[in-house]
Protein backbone atom coordinates (compact mmCIF):
# COMPACT_ATOMS: atom_id res chain seq x y z
CA UNK A 1 0.00 0.00 0.00
CA UNK A 2 1.52 3.31 -1.33
CA UNK A 3 0.62 6.91 -0.26
CA UNK A 4 -1.20 9.14 -3.07
CA UNK A 5 0.95 11.85 -2.84
CA UNK A 6 4.65 10.44 -2.12
CA UNK A 7 4.44 6.81 -2.92
CA UNK A 8 6.32 6.02 0.70
CA UNK A 9 4.58 3.58 2.37
CA UNK A 10 1.05 4.24 3.36
CA UNK A 11 -0.73 3.75 6.94
CA UNK A 12 -4.06 4.04 6.32
CA UNK A 13 -6.50 3.42 3.49
CA UNK A 14 -9.44 5.26 2.60
CA UNK A 15 -11.75 3.34 -0.04
CA UNK A 16 -14.25 6.42 0.01
CA UNK A 17 -11.44 8.99 -0.90
CA UNK A 18 -9.91 6.03 -3.28
CA UNK A 19 -6.38 6.43 -1.45
CA UNK A 20 -3.77 5.47 0.95
CA UNK A 21 -1.63 7.57 2.54
CA UNK A 22 1.33 8.18 4.85
CA UNK A 23 1.13 9.98 8.58
CA UNK A 24 2.29 13.44 6.57
CA UNK A 25 0.17 13.34 3.46
CA UNK A 26 -2.81 11.80 5.74
CA UNK A 27 -2.64 14.88 8.24
CA UNK A 28 -2.57 17.12 5.18
CA UNK A 29 -5.34 15.50 3.83
CA UNK A 30 -7.42 16.11 7.18
CA UNK A 31 -6.31 19.60 6.90
CA UNK A 32 -7.50 20.20 4.07
CA UNK A 33 -11.14 18.69 4.17
CA UNK A 34 -11.71 20.57 6.84
CA UNK A 35 -10.66 24.04 5.34
CA UNK A 36 -12.90 22.80 2.18
CA UNK A 37 -15.80 22.29 4.05
CA UNK A 38 -15.00 25.73 6.14
CA UNK A 39 -15.06 27.30 2.42
CA UNK A 40 -17.89 25.63 0.89
CA UNK A 41 -20.42 26.55 3.52
CA UNK A 42 -18.61 29.91 4.29
CA UNK A 43 -18.07 28.79 8.33
CA UNK A 44 -15.46 31.24 9.08
CA UNK A 45 -13.44 34.38 7.83
CA UNK A 46 -9.94 33.94 8.62
CA UNK A 47 -9.82 35.86 12.02
CA UNK A 48 -13.36 34.89 12.93
CA UNK A 49 -12.81 33.78 17.05
CA UNK A 50 -13.87 30.30 17.61
CA UNK A 51 -15.16 28.27 20.16
CA UNK A 52 -14.67 24.75 20.01
CA UNK A 53 -17.31 22.61 21.68
CA UNK A 54 -14.73 20.10 23.40
CA UNK A 55 -15.65 16.66 25.23
CA UNK A 56 -12.42 15.07 25.29
CA UNK A 57 -13.30 12.04 22.42
CA UNK A 58 -11.09 11.77 19.70
CA UNK A 59 -13.70 14.62 17.07
CA UNK A 60 -13.46 17.01 19.06
CA UNK A 61 -9.41 17.07 19.93
CA UNK A 62 -8.92 16.51 15.83
CA UNK A 63 -11.43 19.67 15.32
CA UNK A 64 -9.39 21.99 17.75
CA UNK A 65 -6.07 20.15 16.46
CA UNK A 66 -7.03 21.06 12.87
CA UNK A 67 -8.51 24.62 13.13
CA UNK A 68 -5.33 25.63 15.39
CA UNK A 69 -3.46 24.40 12.77
CA UNK A 70 -4.95 26.06 10.16
CA UNK A 71 -3.89 29.01 12.14
CA UNK A 72 -7.19 29.97 13.65
CA UNK A 73 -7.76 31.82 17.32
CA UNK A 74 -9.63 29.02 18.71
CA UNK A 75 -10.75 28.18 22.47
CA UNK A 76 -11.60 25.13 24.19
CA UNK A 77 -14.90 24.85 25.84
CA UNK A 78 -15.55 22.02 28.46
CA UNK A 79 -18.41 21.05 30.21
CA UNK A 80 -18.10 18.64 33.89
CA UNK A 81 -21.19 16.31 32.76
CA UNK A 82 -20.83 14.63 36.21
CA UNK A 83 -21.04 11.36 34.91
CA UNK A 84 -18.72 9.87 37.15
CA UNK A 85 -15.26 8.58 35.79
CA UNK A 86 -16.21 9.34 32.35
CA UNK A 87 -16.40 13.02 32.94
CA UNK A 88 -13.39 13.04 34.71
CA UNK A 89 -11.07 11.52 32.75
CA UNK A 90 -13.06 13.44 29.24
CA UNK A 91 -12.01 16.60 31.33
CA UNK A 92 -8.49 15.41 31.47
CA UNK A 93 -7.77 14.94 28.08
CA UNK A 94 -9.19 18.11 27.08
CA UNK A 95 -7.10 19.54 29.61
CA UNK A 96 -3.76 18.31 28.64
CA UNK A 97 -4.27 18.82 24.74
CA UNK A 98 -4.84 22.53 25.71
CA UNK A 99 -1.50 22.33 27.96
CA UNK A 100 0.43 20.34 25.34
CA UNK A 101 -0.76 23.16 22.69
CA UNK A 102 -1.11 26.73 24.82
CA UNK A 103 -4.59 27.07 24.06
CA UNK A 104 -7.22 28.13 26.40
CA UNK A 105 -9.68 26.11 27.85
CA UNK A 106 -13.17 27.43 29.03
CA UNK A 107 -14.36 25.51 31.50
CA UNK A 108 -17.31 25.06 33.53
CA UNK A 109 -19.16 22.39 35.94
CA UNK A 110 -22.71 21.34 36.11
CA UNK A 111 -22.59 20.71 39.22
CA UNK A 112 -20.48 23.10 40.49
CA UNK A 113 -21.52 25.87 38.51
CA UNK A 114 -25.46 25.36 38.27
CA UNK A 115 -26.43 22.90 41.05
CA UNK A 116 -26.95 19.51 39.36
CA UNK A 117 -25.55 16.74 36.77
CA UNK A 118 -26.80 15.00 34.05
CA UNK A 119 -27.52 11.68 36.21
CA UNK A 120 -29.47 13.25 38.42
CA UNK A 121 -31.35 15.75 35.44
CA UNK A 122 -32.20 12.42 33.48
CA UNK A 123 -33.71 10.86 36.78
CA UNK A 124 -35.28 13.58 37.48
CA UNK A 125 -37.05 14.86 34.26
CA UNK A 126 -37.14 10.81 33.46
CA UNK A 127 -36.02 10.86 30.18
CA UNK A 128 -33.09 9.97 28.41
CA UNK A 129 -29.94 11.21 29.67
CA UNK A 130 -28.69 12.48 26.01
CA UNK A 131 -32.02 15.17 26.47
CA UNK A 132 -30.84 16.95 29.53
CA UNK A 133 -27.69 16.91 28.42
CA UNK A 134 -27.71 18.03 25.11
CA UNK A 135 -30.17 20.50 25.82
CA UNK A 136 -27.61 21.69 28.80
CA UNK A 137 -24.31 21.56 26.06
CA UNK A 138 -26.40 23.67 23.70
CA UNK A 139 -27.52 26.51 26.35
CA UNK A 140 -23.98 26.50 27.94
CA UNK A 141 -21.86 26.65 24.65
CA UNK A 142 -24.18 29.38 23.00
CA UNK A 143 -23.85 31.63 26.41
CA UNK A 144 -20.26 30.71 26.42
CA UNK A 145 -19.51 31.84 22.98
CA UNK A 146 -21.75 35.09 23.74
CA UNK A 147 -19.51 36.12 26.65
CA UNK A 148 -16.58 35.17 24.85
CA UNK A 149 -17.38 37.28 21.96
CA UNK A 150 -16.50 34.16 19.62
CA UNK A 151 -17.83 34.73 15.81
CA UNK A 152 -19.06 30.69 16.23
CA UNK A 153 -19.25 27.68 18.30
CA UNK A 154 -17.79 24.70 16.54
CA UNK A 155 -18.81 20.84 17.07
CA UNK A 156 -17.28 17.78 16.36
CA UNK A 157 -19.81 16.02 14.51
CA UNK A 158 -18.03 14.37 11.69
CA UNK A 159 -19.52 12.97 8.34
CA UNK A 160 -21.00 9.26 10.22
CA UNK A 161 -22.54 11.39 12.93
CA UNK A 162 -24.24 13.22 10.30
CA UNK A 163 -25.30 10.65 8.02
CA UNK A 164 -26.55 8.83 10.90
CA UNK A 165 -28.62 11.75 12.01
CA UNK A 166 -30.11 12.09 8.42
CA UNK A 167 -30.86 8.31 8.00
CA UNK A 168 -32.96 8.34 11.40
CA UNK A 169 -34.54 11.70 10.33
CA UNK A 170 -35.34 10.14 6.66
CA UNK A 171 -36.49 6.85 7.56
CA UNK A 172 -39.40 8.89 9.40
CA UNK A 173 -39.61 11.97 7.27
CA UNK A 174 -38.82 14.34 10.53
CA UNK A 175 -39.08 17.33 8.34
CA UNK A 176 -38.64 20.01 10.53
CA UNK A 177 -35.28 18.15 11.92
CA UNK A 178 -34.01 17.30 8.29
CA UNK A 179 -34.78 21.34 7.57
CA UNK A 180 -32.04 21.98 10.55
CA UNK A 181 -29.45 19.72 9.44
CA UNK A 182 -26.69 21.83 8.24
CA UNK A 183 -23.37 22.37 8.31
CA UNK A 184 -24.20 25.56 9.57
CA UNK A 185 -26.23 27.79 11.12
CA UNK A 186 -26.44 31.40 11.31
CA UNK A 187 -26.52 33.21 13.73
CA UNK A 188 -29.71 34.58 14.70
CA UNK A 189 -31.88 36.20 17.68
CA UNK A 190 -28.96 36.05 20.26
CA UNK A 191 -27.83 32.42 18.86
CA UNK A 192 -24.26 32.50 17.65
CA UNK A 193 -23.22 30.90 14.41
CA UNK A 194 -23.30 26.90 14.99
CA UNK A 195 -20.56 25.35 12.10
CA UNK A 196 -19.69 21.73 12.05
CA UNK A 197 -16.36 21.93 10.10
CA UNK A 198 -15.62 18.37 10.03
CA UNK A 199 -18.75 16.79 8.14
CA UNK A 200 -16.15 15.93 5.22
CA UNK A 201 -14.48 13.37 7.93
CA UNK A 202 -15.55 10.24 8.61
CA UNK A 203 -15.11 8.67 12.27
CA UNK A 204 -12.25 6.60 10.95
CA UNK A 205 -10.29 9.11 9.84
CA UNK A 206 -10.69 11.10 13.09
CA UNK A 207 -9.67 8.12 15.23
CA UNK A 208 -6.55 7.58 12.80
CA UNK A 209 -5.89 11.80 13.01
CA UNK A 210 -5.43 11.15 16.30
CA UNK A 211 -3.63 8.42 16.97
CA UNK A 212 -0.91 9.58 14.39
CA UNK A 213 -1.01 13.15 15.78
CA UNK A 214 -0.08 11.87 19.13
CA UNK A 215 -3.35 12.94 21.17
CA UNK A 216 -4.89 10.81 23.89
CA UNK A 217 -8.50 11.00 23.70
CA UNK A 218 -11.06 8.97 25.87
CA UNK A 219 -11.52 5.40 23.69
CA UNK A 220 -14.43 4.60 26.04
CA UNK A 221 -17.65 5.20 25.32
CA UNK A 222 -20.26 7.04 27.49
CA UNK A 223 -22.27 5.12 29.90
CA UNK A 224 -25.31 6.47 28.94
CA UNK A 225 -25.68 6.13 25.18
CA UNK A 226 -26.33 3.00 25.73
CA UNK A 227 -28.96 2.03 23.83
CA UNK A 228 -28.82 4.38 21.37
CA UNK A 229 -30.33 4.22 18.06
CA UNK A 230 -27.48 6.10 16.35
CA UNK A 231 -24.97 3.24 17.02
CA UNK A 232 -27.40 0.75 14.60
CA UNK A 233 -27.77 3.66 12.16
CA UNK A 234 -24.22 4.21 12.42
CA UNK A 235 -23.77 0.04 11.22
CA UNK A 236 -26.14 0.09 8.82
CA UNK A 237 -24.56 2.74 6.74
CA UNK A 238 -21.36 1.30 7.40
CA UNK A 239 -22.32 -2.17 6.28
CA UNK A 240 -23.46 -0.35 2.76
CA UNK A 241 -20.51 1.34 3.15
CA UNK A 242 -18.16 -1.69 3.00
CA UNK A 243 -19.63 -2.94 0.01
CA UNK A 244 -19.80 0.52 -1.48
CA UNK A 245 -17.43 3.17 -0.49
CA UNK A 246 -18.62 6.44 -0.36
CA UNK A 247 -22.16 6.04 0.13
CA UNK A 248 -22.22 7.87 3.15
CA UNK A 249 -20.65 11.09 1.63
CA UNK A 250 -22.98 10.45 -0.97
CA UNK A 251 -26.02 10.08 1.32
CA UNK A 252 -25.52 13.37 3.56
CA UNK A 253 -23.67 15.52 0.56
CA UNK A 254 -25.96 14.95 -2.15
CA UNK A 255 -28.71 16.01 0.62
CA UNK A 256 -27.39 19.41 1.15
CA UNK A 257 -27.13 19.62 -2.49
CA UNK A 258 -30.07 18.58 -3.68
CA UNK A 259 -33.30 18.32 -1.16
CA UNK A 260 -32.04 20.28 1.77
CA UNK A 261 -33.32 23.56 0.67
CA UNK A 262 -36.91 22.15 0.03
CA UNK A 263 -37.53 21.62 3.94
CA UNK A 264 -36.91 24.83 4.45
CA UNK A 265 -40.68 26.35 4.94
CA UNK A 266 -40.62 23.97 8.16
CA UNK A 267 -38.66 25.65 10.10
CA UNK A 268 -40.22 27.36 12.96
CA UNK A 269 -38.75 30.74 13.49
CA UNK A 270 -38.33 32.16 16.85
CA UNK A 271 -40.20 35.45 18.11
CA UNK A 272 -37.47 37.16 19.90
CA UNK A 273 -38.75 36.57 23.31
CA UNK A 274 -36.25 36.16 26.28
CA UNK A 275 -35.94 33.70 29.35
CA UNK A 276 -36.62 35.93 32.30
CA UNK A 277 -34.08 34.39 34.34
CA UNK A 278 -30.78 34.18 31.82
CA UNK A 279 -32.15 36.05 29.38
CA UNK A 280 -31.08 33.61 26.63
CA UNK A 281 -33.83 33.58 23.42
CA UNK A 282 -36.60 31.16 24.60
CA UNK A 283 -40.42 30.98 23.50
CA UNK A 284 -41.56 30.41 27.04
CA UNK A 285 -41.00 32.65 30.16
CA UNK A 286 -38.17 30.76 31.04
CA UNK A 287 -35.77 28.81 28.84
CA UNK A 288 -35.72 25.14 29.23
CA UNK A 289 -32.03 25.18 30.63
CA UNK A 290 -33.47 27.32 33.67
CA UNK A 291 -36.34 25.15 33.62
CA UNK A 292 -33.93 22.05 34.41
CA UNK A 293 -32.01 23.94 36.66
CA UNK A 294 -35.19 24.80 38.91
CA UNK A 295 -36.16 21.18 38.47
CA UNK A 296 -32.77 19.45 39.51
CA UNK A 297 -30.69 21.85 41.89
CA UNK A 298 -31.41 21.08 45.46
CA UNK A 299 -32.58 24.63 47.25
CA UNK A 300 -30.04 26.44 48.91
CA UNK A 301 -29.06 25.43 52.23
CA UNK A 302 -26.29 28.30 52.65
CA UNK A 303 -26.97 31.80 51.61
CA UNK A 304 -25.01 32.36 48.13
CA UNK A 305 -22.36 35.03 49.38
CA UNK A 306 -21.26 32.53 51.75
CA UNK A 307 -20.89 29.55 49.27
CA UNK A 308 -17.16 28.67 48.66
CA UNK A 309 -16.69 29.20 45.03
CA UNK A 310 -13.81 27.35 42.88
CA UNK A 311 -11.98 30.72 41.13
CA UNK A 312 -12.30 30.26 37.76
CA UNK B 1 -0.50 -12.87 18.86
CA UNK B 2 -1.92 -11.16 21.37
CA UNK B 3 -4.82 -8.49 20.30
CA UNK B 4 -6.68 -6.32 23.34
CA UNK B 5 -9.91 -4.92 21.60
CA UNK B 6 -11.94 -2.21 24.01
CA UNK B 7 -15.23 -0.95 24.47
CA UNK B 8 -15.46 -3.65 26.63
CA UNK B 9 -11.80 -4.36 27.15
CA UNK B 10 -10.68 -7.85 26.54
CA UNK B 11 -7.69 -9.66 25.12
CA UNK B 12 -7.71 -12.25 22.39
CA UNK B 13 -5.13 -14.90 21.42
CA UNK B 14 -5.12 -15.44 17.54
CA UNK B 15 -2.48 -17.70 15.66
CA UNK B 16 -0.27 -15.45 13.69
CA UNK B 17 1.42 -14.55 10.80
CA UNK B 18 -2.42 -12.67 9.65
CA UNK B 19 -3.13 -10.06 7.48
CA UNK B 20 -5.09 -7.23 9.50
CA UNK B 21 -8.29 -7.50 6.37
CA UNK B 22 -8.19 -11.77 7.31
CA UNK B 23 -8.08 -10.88 11.52
CA UNK B 24 -11.08 -8.35 11.02
CA UNK B 25 -12.58 -10.90 8.57
CA UNK B 26 -12.19 -13.42 11.36
CA UNK B 27 -13.01 -11.61 14.37
CA UNK B 28 -16.64 -10.10 12.14
CA UNK B 29 -15.45 -6.91 12.62
CA UNK B 30 -16.44 -4.27 10.35
CA UNK B 31 -13.11 -2.31 8.78
CA UNK B 32 -15.19 0.74 8.65
CA UNK B 33 -15.59 0.59 12.34
CA UNK B 34 -11.93 0.51 13.56
CA UNK B 35 -8.46 1.04 13.30
CA UNK B 36 -5.51 -1.26 14.29
CA UNK B 37 -2.81 0.16 16.49
CA UNK B 38 0.90 -1.08 16.99
CA UNK B 39 3.58 0.43 19.32
CA UNK B 40 1.20 3.34 18.94
CA UNK B 41 1.14 3.56 15.32
CA UNK B 42 -1.45 2.97 12.76
CA UNK B 43 -1.12 -0.22 11.17
CA UNK B 44 -2.35 -0.29 7.44
CA UNK B 45 -4.94 -3.30 6.08
CA UNK B 46 -2.94 -4.86 4.10
CA UNK B 47 0.20 -5.48 6.39
CA UNK B 48 0.81 -8.92 7.60
CA UNK B 49 1.44 -9.29 11.45
CA UNK B 50 3.85 -12.07 13.03
CA UNK B 51 2.93 -14.10 15.80
CA UNK B 52 4.35 -12.36 18.52
CA UNK B 53 2.64 -8.98 17.56
CA UNK B 54 0.90 -7.25 20.28
CA UNK B 55 -2.24 -4.67 18.93
CA UNK B 56 -5.02 -3.23 19.45
CA UNK B 57 -8.25 -3.05 17.79
CA UNK B 58 -9.65 0.23 18.40
CA UNK B 59 -13.46 1.02 17.95
CA UNK B 60 -13.98 4.05 16.28
CA UNK B 61 -18.12 4.58 16.61
CA UNK B 62 -19.50 6.89 19.02
CA UNK B 63 -22.73 6.76 20.60
CA UNK B 64 -23.75 9.69 21.72
CA UNK B 65 -26.75 11.93 20.41
CA UNK B 66 -26.18 15.33 21.40
S1 LIG C 1 -23.94 10.12 25.25
FE1 LIG C 1 -25.65 11.39 25.89
S2 LIG C 1 -25.35 11.69 28.09
FE2 LIG C 1 -23.40 10.94 27.27
S3 LIG C 1 -22.24 12.80 26.85
FE3 LIG C 1 -23.29 12.24 24.95
S4 LIG C 1 -25.22 13.40 25.01
FE4 LIG C 1 -24.36 13.42 27.08
ZN1 LIG D 1 2.95 10.54 1.54
ZN1 LIG E 1 -32.80 30.73 31.03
Amino acid sequence: MKCRVCRGPAVIDLPAHNANFCVEHFVAFCRSQVAKAIHEFRMLAPDDRVLVAVSGGKDSLALWDILLDLGYEADGFVIGLGIGEYSETSTAYARSFAEARGAKLIEVDLRADHGFDVPTAAAETKRPACSACGLSKRHLFDRAALEGGHAAVATGHNLDDEAAVLFGNTLRWNTEYLARQRPILPERDGFPRKIKPLVRLGEREMAAYCVVRGIDYIVEECPMAAGNKHLTYKDALNLVELESPGSKHAFYHQFLRRAADSFDAETTAHDGNRCSRCDAPSANEICAFCALVERCAPPAEVPIDLRARSSR
Amino acid sequence: MLVHLRNPSRDVEVAGPIRIQRLLDDLGINRESVIVIRDGELVPGDAKLPDDADIEIRPVISGGAA
